[in-house]
């Protein structure tokens, strides 16, 4: 009886904590389009979660693409089909390497940092603090976060498909061998409008879930140290669960 | 002035608020006081709205706040000014824009008004020439006052202290002892203090309220609370260890559990 008994609560508790988090992301979104609009806000944090990424998302799309180039063309190469190199590596990136890693890397660089810092906030009482300033925290703190988090991902997306198509053309095209045009052109002729648009999608949702997540466990982590320490490993650890299982659910639905 | 009809509010079966009525008049520093676990902060917390009590009602200027919406506790929250016991302030912003968010959220004052108005409050505060500092670089007693200085930048009504004084130097004690009462004269508002700080307590309060579980065991005049008969009282206010208030609070006979557990 008892071990039932746990287990319901424990099931009951979770249920409560995603029903509030669903209330929490929809009265962040919903402030966001409300006046007043603090576009300054808005600009520093796609500062913080977009363009403090580059850097890391250049190396990491940069590496990715030139592993794939020899990848690749070692499967390739043992059909004779070297030739196919670019359609490989562009559809692998453009499809699911792309957004994928892309969202997990800005998971530990800013999701992370979005949950320390919002945990930081509550240690030192700044959301009352706001509160009575007449200010709504979540109005202005979350929203602008997760607005950010929705414009950030698709573009560093975009930059991680080009640089990681630039990576497997350095290895393919100048270590190895593939013939320029070959590289080029089929990926040109292969890559539809509809890979394209999927990945897009997927940025989308992963832009949300980094920041929800991250803003959501922040917010209600435990005002102490040991509190926002758990809450900053439970935002990566849960952010990359998700973002990998909601990677399988959007490609079955988009293909 | 706030008035306060029977408030109750329970956290878990334990009676935080326990059908409190009290009132803090303007023109008045009035003192919350009492131990840890008084339930000081939490009449606190309901007194600014923070928290809605389970039962009863905090009358700001005749207006029942726990029936307000959002928007109205919202406006009338800007008539009100309130000093953290960590002093809140925002680790990303100087000193400068801490002081001056209010003023920038909620007015359409321009830049060098601006600049004029945080001057005025920083001088008030003593802290002249450290506008362009980071609060990380303050020590606890500044960033006090920093944080007195953004409470009072809209000219509240109401100012609310939470713990003014604890962690801080005895100088430091002083200096926000003397701009607590020196503001709530000036500016003739109503000002409430929690503390547990029975010195700075008695030098700074015109009324004083003692907490105790829930409960006000004594309210008055500094004087007559100085003068009070009641045991509990003059055990608090004189600090003593043996006495009517316990300083263990658990249930169970402290022989029966050493000896038979």
């Amino acid at each position: 009886m008892e071990i039932a008994a746990s287990i319901g609560r424990l099931t009951l508790y979770r249920i409560q904590v995603l029903g509030r988090s669903g209330i929490f992301i929809f009265s962040a979104i919903v402030q966001a389009f409300l006046p007043p609009f603090r576009i300054s806000r808005l600009i520093k944090e796609i500062d913080f979660i977009g363009s403090k990424s580059f850097l890391i998302i250049f190396v990491t799309a940069l590496f990715t693409g030139m592993v794939l180039g020899i990848q690749g063309y070692y499967s390739l190469s043992q059909f004779g089909a070297e030739a196919a190199l670019g359609i490989m590596v562009a559809l692998s990136i453009i499809r699911e390497l792309g957004p994928v890693l892309c969202a997990l890397m800005v998971t530990g660089r800013a999701g992370s940092a979005i949950t320390a810092e919002l945990g930081i906030m509550k240690i030192t009482d700044q959301f009352p603090a706001l509160e009575m300033m007449a200010i709504d925290p979540l109005k202005y703190v979350v929203s602008p976060k997760i607005i950010a988090g929705i414009i950030s991902l698709p573009l560093l997306t975009a930059f991680f498909d080009l640089i990681g198509i630039t990576g497997g053309y350095l290895v393919g095209v100048n270590l190895l061998g593939v013939n320029e045009g070959a590289y080029i052109g089929k990926l040109v002729a292969a890559v539809t409008f509809k890979d394209v648009y999927g990945g897009i999608i997927k940025s989308l949702c992963f832009g949300l879930i980094i920041t929800w997540i991250a803003t959501f466990t922040g917010y209600t982590a435990e005002a102490t140290t040991e509190g926002v320490s758990r809450a900053t490993t439970n935002t990566v650890v849960l952010t990359s669960l998700s973002i990998l299982i909601v990677d399988y659910i959007l490609t079955s639905l988009l293909l | 002035m706030i008035r306060v009809e029977n408030l109750v509010k329970q956290y878990g079966g334990i009676t935080a608020s326990n059908h409190l009525n009290c009132r803090f008049e303007k023109g008045k520093v009035t003192v919350i006081l009492g131990g840890s676990g008084s339930g000081k902060s939490t009449l606190l917390r309901q007194l600014t709205g923070l928290e809605k009590p389970d039962e009863g009602s905090v009358y700001i200027d005749g207006r029942d706040l726990t029936t307000l919406s959002r928007k109205q506790l919202f406006d009338i929250r800007k008539k009100m000014g309130m000093l953290f016991q960590g002093s809140a302030l925002f680790n990303y912003m100087n000193i400068f824009e801490n002081i001056a968010f209010p003023l920038r959220e909620h007015t359409k004052i321009a830049d060098n008004i601006i600049k004029t108005i945080v001057t005025m409050k920083l001088e008030m505060v003593g802290l002249r020439g450290t506008e362009h500092l980071m609060p990380s670089q303050l020590s606890g007693g500044m960033m006090k006052r920093v944080g007195l200085a953004r409470a009072v930048v809209m000219d509240p009504h109401v100012i609310f202290y939470d713990e003014p004084t604890s962690g801080l130097d005895p100088i430091s004690t002083g200096v926000i002892g003397k701009l607590i009462k020196d503001l709530n004269k000036a500016l003739n508002i109503t000002s409430i203090v929690v503390s547990h700080d029975i010195e700075s307590c008695f030098k700074i309060a015109d009324n004083i309220i003692l907490l105790y579980y829930g409960e006000i065991i004594a309210k008055g005049t500094v004087e007559e609370i100085r003068n009070s008969t009641d045991e509990r009282v003059k055990q608090f206010i004189h600090g003593e260890p043996e006495g009517p208030i316990p300083f263990t609070r658990t249930a169970k006979n402290y022989l029966d559990e050493i000896l038979y557990d």
